[in-house]
C-alpha cells in the first residue's frame, strides 16, 4: 500500500473513490431496509385505526362506558356489555399468575441454584418445550383429561374451604378454575425463562460474599439472589399475563362460553378472545354483533399493550436497578 | 471468640433451609407434571388413529360413518406455513438488520423496536381480525376466505419473534469482522451479505425455526381468515384446511371417531412441532456464536 494513493494532491485517483454507480447498492440496501422498518410502524399504526374504525358501530350505539361496564352479552337482544367478559379475561389471568409464577420462578431457582450441574440442561429443555405444545393441543387435553379428572377435587375444596369468598357453591365442569390452570402451563415456560435469565446475571460475589458470612443456601437466595432479580421476574410474569390474557382456542375449550360473571371460580364464564373466536362466524351477518366483536378484540389489544408496556418498565428499572447495585452499597439486606 | 466464627447453624435455620430448599425442588416437580401428562395422553389416546390411511385420505366429514384422515390438514399446515415463512423472513431478518446495521441507537430505530415489541404482544386472535377487517370482508383477490390470507395473519405473528431472535444474533457478530472487512475496501452491502449475514446464518436459522414451529400451532389467526375445508386444496386462493383448524372443529363433536382423529392430528402437529424445536436447539448448539 503506498501512503500517496490517500492524498488527494496526487493525480491518481484516492483508493477510497468510488463512482456513484458502485455506490448505488450500498443506498439501495439503506433506504430499503429502512423503508421496511417504517413499513412495520405504519403497518401496526394502520392495524389499530383500523380496530377503532371498524368497531365504533357499536361504540356509538352502546356508548364506551355502557360497553365496558354493562353485564348483559345477548346478541339476539342486540345487547353488549362486555363486563363479563373482561372480567373473565382478567380472573382467568389472575389465576394463571397465582398458580404458575410461584412454579416458574422456583423451576428457574432451581435450574439455576440448586439442581446438580448435571441435571441443568435437561430440566431446561423439559420446561421450555412446555412451549412447543399448541394451543389447540391444551384445549383438547383440557377439555378431554383436566375437566373430568379435576371435578371430584373441586367438588370437595368447594365444600370444605365454602367459607373463603368466591370459592363455595355449584362446581360446572367447564370454569374459571380449570382455564386459569390451563393458562398457568402456558405461561410456564415464558415466566421461567426470563426468571431463569436474570437469577443468572446475578454476580457471584454477591452470592459468595452472603455464603462467606454464614447464609445457608436458601438463605443466600433469600437475601442475594431474589432482590436482586425481583425486578426481572416481575417483568417475566407482566410478559405471562400479556400471554394469558390474549390465548384463546385452550381458553375457549374450558372456560363452558356462557357470557355471564360466575359466582365462584368453579363456574363457567367467558373472556373477550373466547367470545371472538365463537361468535365471529355466525355475526359476519350483523353489522352491530361483528362491530362490538371488533371492540372486543380492540379492548383485548389495548388492555395487552398496557400490560406489555409496564413489563417493559419493570425490566428496564431492574436494569437500572441491577447497575445501582453494581456500585458499593451501603447496606446489602435489611 | 474465634470459635464462633464457625459456630454450627442454628437448628432452626438448617430446618428452614431444608424446608425451602424442599420446596423448591417440589414445585419444580409440579412443573415436569403438565408435560409428562400431556405427552402420555397424547400417544395414548391419539396412536390408535395412526395408520398409513390416516395420512392419505382426507377427512369425509361425515357424522356417523368413516371419518377419513387428515392429509388435507397436513397439507394445508405445510403450505401456509411455508408462505407465511416466505413472507416474515426476508421482512423480519431485513428489518433487523437495518436495526444492528443502519438504525442503531436512532429514534426511528427505538420506535421500530418499540412497535415490534406492541406485534410480540398483540393477541393472534387479534391478528385475526385485523386480515379479517382488512382482506376478507372486501374480497380482496376475489374470494372471501384465502389461504394466503391466512398465510397473511400467520406471517404477522412470525415476524415479531423472527426480528427479535435475528437482531440478537446479529448483535453478536464482532465488530472486528465488519471492520476488518471494510478496511479491505468492502462495500456495505458485500459487508452485510458475505460478512454479517453468514456468521449470523445459525443462529438466524435457529429463530425462524421457532417462529415456524410456533405458527405451525396457531389456531387463532386462521379461524376467520383461512377457514377450513375438508378436501385437500393447492391454490392459495381457496379455504385451506389445517391441523389446528381440524382438532378445534373435532374436539366439539360428540362423536368419538371424530374425536379420536382429533387426538391423532394433535399427536401429529405435536410431533411436527417437537422435532423443529429440536432441530432447533441442535443448530443453536453447533452455532460458533453465543
Amino acid at each position: 500500500m503506498e501512503a500517496g494513493t490517500l492524498t488527494p494532491a496526487g493525480e491518481r485517483r484516492s483508493a477510497l473513490h468510488r463512482s456513484p454507480a458502485a455506490r448505488l447498492p450500498d443506498r439501495i440496501l439503506k433506504w430499503g431496509l429502512t423503508a421496511l422498518s417504517v413499513g412495520v410502524i405504519v403497518l401496526i399504526a394502520y392495524f389499530f385505526v383500523r380496530l377503532i374504525v371498524e368497531s365504533r358501530p357499536v361504540f356509538q350505539q352502546v356508548g364506551v362506558v355502557n360497553y365496558l361496564f354493562s353485564a348483559d352479552w345477548v346478541p339476539s337482544k342486540e345487547l353488549y356489555g362486555a363486563l363479563p367478559l373482561l372480567a373473565g379475561t382478567l380472573i382467568t389471568s389472575a389465576i394463571a399468575l397465582l398458580l404458575g409464577i410461584p412454579v416458574a420462578v422456583a423451576a428457574a431457582l432451581f435450574v439455576t441454584e440448586l439442581a446438580p450441574r448435571r441435571v441443568r440442561g435437561p430440566l431446561t429443555v423439559v420446561v421450555d418445550l412446555l412451549a412447543a405444545v399448541p394451543s389447540v393441543v391444551y384445549g383438547l387435553w383440557g377439555f378431554f383429561f383436566l375437566i373430568p379428572k379435576l371435578q371430584p377435587a373441586e367438588r370437595w375444596f368447594a365444600d370444605t374451604f365454602s367459607f373463603i369468598p368466591f370459592i363455595g357453591g355449584t362446581v360446572t365442569g367447564p370454569n374459571y378454575f380449570v382455564a386459569g390452570l390451563i393458562l398457568a402451563i402456558m405461561i410456564l415456560p415464558i415466566a421461567s425463562a426470563i426468571s431463569r435469565e436474570v437469577i443468572s446475571t446475578v454476580p457471584g460475589e454477591h452470592k459468595e460474599a452472603a455464603l462467606a458470612l454464614g447464609a445457608t443456601r436458601w438463605e443466600m437466595i433469600r437475601m442475594a439472589v431474589l432482590p436482586y432479580a425481583r425486578g426481572g421476574i416481575a417483568g417475566g410474569a407482566m410478559l405471562g399475563l400479556g400471554r394469558a390474557i390474549g390465548e384463546t382456542i385452550a381458553v375457549t375449550l374450558v372456560i363452558g362460553n356462557a357470557p355471564v360473571i360466575g359466582g365462584s371460580i368453579f363456574q363457567q364464564g367467558y373472556t373477550l378472545a373466547a367470545v371472538i373466536a365463537n361468535e365471529f362466524g355466525e355475526a359476519a351477518s350483523n353489522e352491530l354483533h361483528k362491530a362490538a366483536l371488533i371492540g372486543a378484540g380492540l379492548v383485548l389489544f389495548v388492555l395487552t399493550l398496557c400490560v406489555n408496556g409496564v413489563a417493559r418498565a419493570f425490566v428496564v428499572r431492574a436494569e437500572r436497578g441491577t447497575r445501582a447495585a453494581d456500585q458499593p452499597a451501603a447496606g446489602m439486606a435489611t | 471468640m474465634s470459635s464462633l466464627a464457625f459456630a454450627p447453624v442454628s437448628g432452626r435455620r438448617r430446618r428452614t433451609d431444608k424446608i425451602a430448599r424442599g420446596m423448591v425442588a417440589l414445585l419444580t416437580g409440579v412443573a415436569l407434571v403438565p408435560l409428562v401428562l400431556i405427552l402420555y395422553y397424547l400417544v395414548k389416546q391419539g396412536i390408535g388413529a395412526i395408520s398409513l390411511d390416516f395420512f392419505t385420505t382426507d377427512p369425509t366429514g361425515s357424522f356417523l360413518g368413516d371419518p377419513g384422515g387428515i392429509k388435507s390438514a397436513i397439507v394445508g399446515t405445510v403450505l401456509m406455513v411455508a408462505l407465511a415463512t416466505a413472507v416474515a423472513v426476508p421482512v423480519g431478518v431485513g428489518v433487523a438488520i437495518w436495526l444492528v446495521e443502519f438504525g442503531r441507537a436512532s429514534k426511528l430505530a427505538h420506535a421500530v423496536r418499540y412497535f415490534i415489541d406492541v406485534m410480540t404482544g398483540v393477541p393472534s386472535i387479534v391478528f385475526g381480525l385485523f386480515v379479517y377487517i382488512t382482506l376478507v370482508i372486501g374480497n380482496v383477490g376475489g374470494s372471501s376466505f384465502a389461504a394466503w390470507k391466512g398465510a397473511t395473519a400467520v406471517a404477522l405473528l412470525m415476524l415479531p419473534i423472527v426480528t427479535r431472535s435475528a437482531e440478537v444474533v446479529l448483535l453478536l457478530v464482532p465488530n472486528a469482522l465488519r471492520e476488518a472487512a471494510y478496511a479491505l475496501g468492502a462495500p456495505r452491502w458485500k459487508v452485510v451479505f458475505r460478512i454479517v449475514l453468514p456468521t449470523a446464518l445459525p443462529g438466524i436459522v435457529t429463530g425462524v425455526l421457532l417462529a415456524i414451529a410456533r405458527a405451525a400451532g396457531e389456531t387463532a389467526p386462521l379461524l376467520f381468515t383461512a377457514a377450513a375445508v375438508n378436501a385437500t386444496a393447492f391454490n392459495y386462493n381457496d379455504s385451506m384446511n389445517s391441523l389446528p383448524m381440524l382438532i378445534f372443529k373435532n374436539v366439539g363433536q360428540a362423536q368419538d371417531r371424530l374425536v379420536t382423529i382429533a387426538w391423532g392430528a394433535a399427536l401429529t402437529l405435536v410431533a411436527m412441532i417437537l422435532m423443529l424445536t429440536l432441530l432447533a436447539r441442535l443448530i443453536q448448539r453447533r452455532s460458533r456464536l453465543s
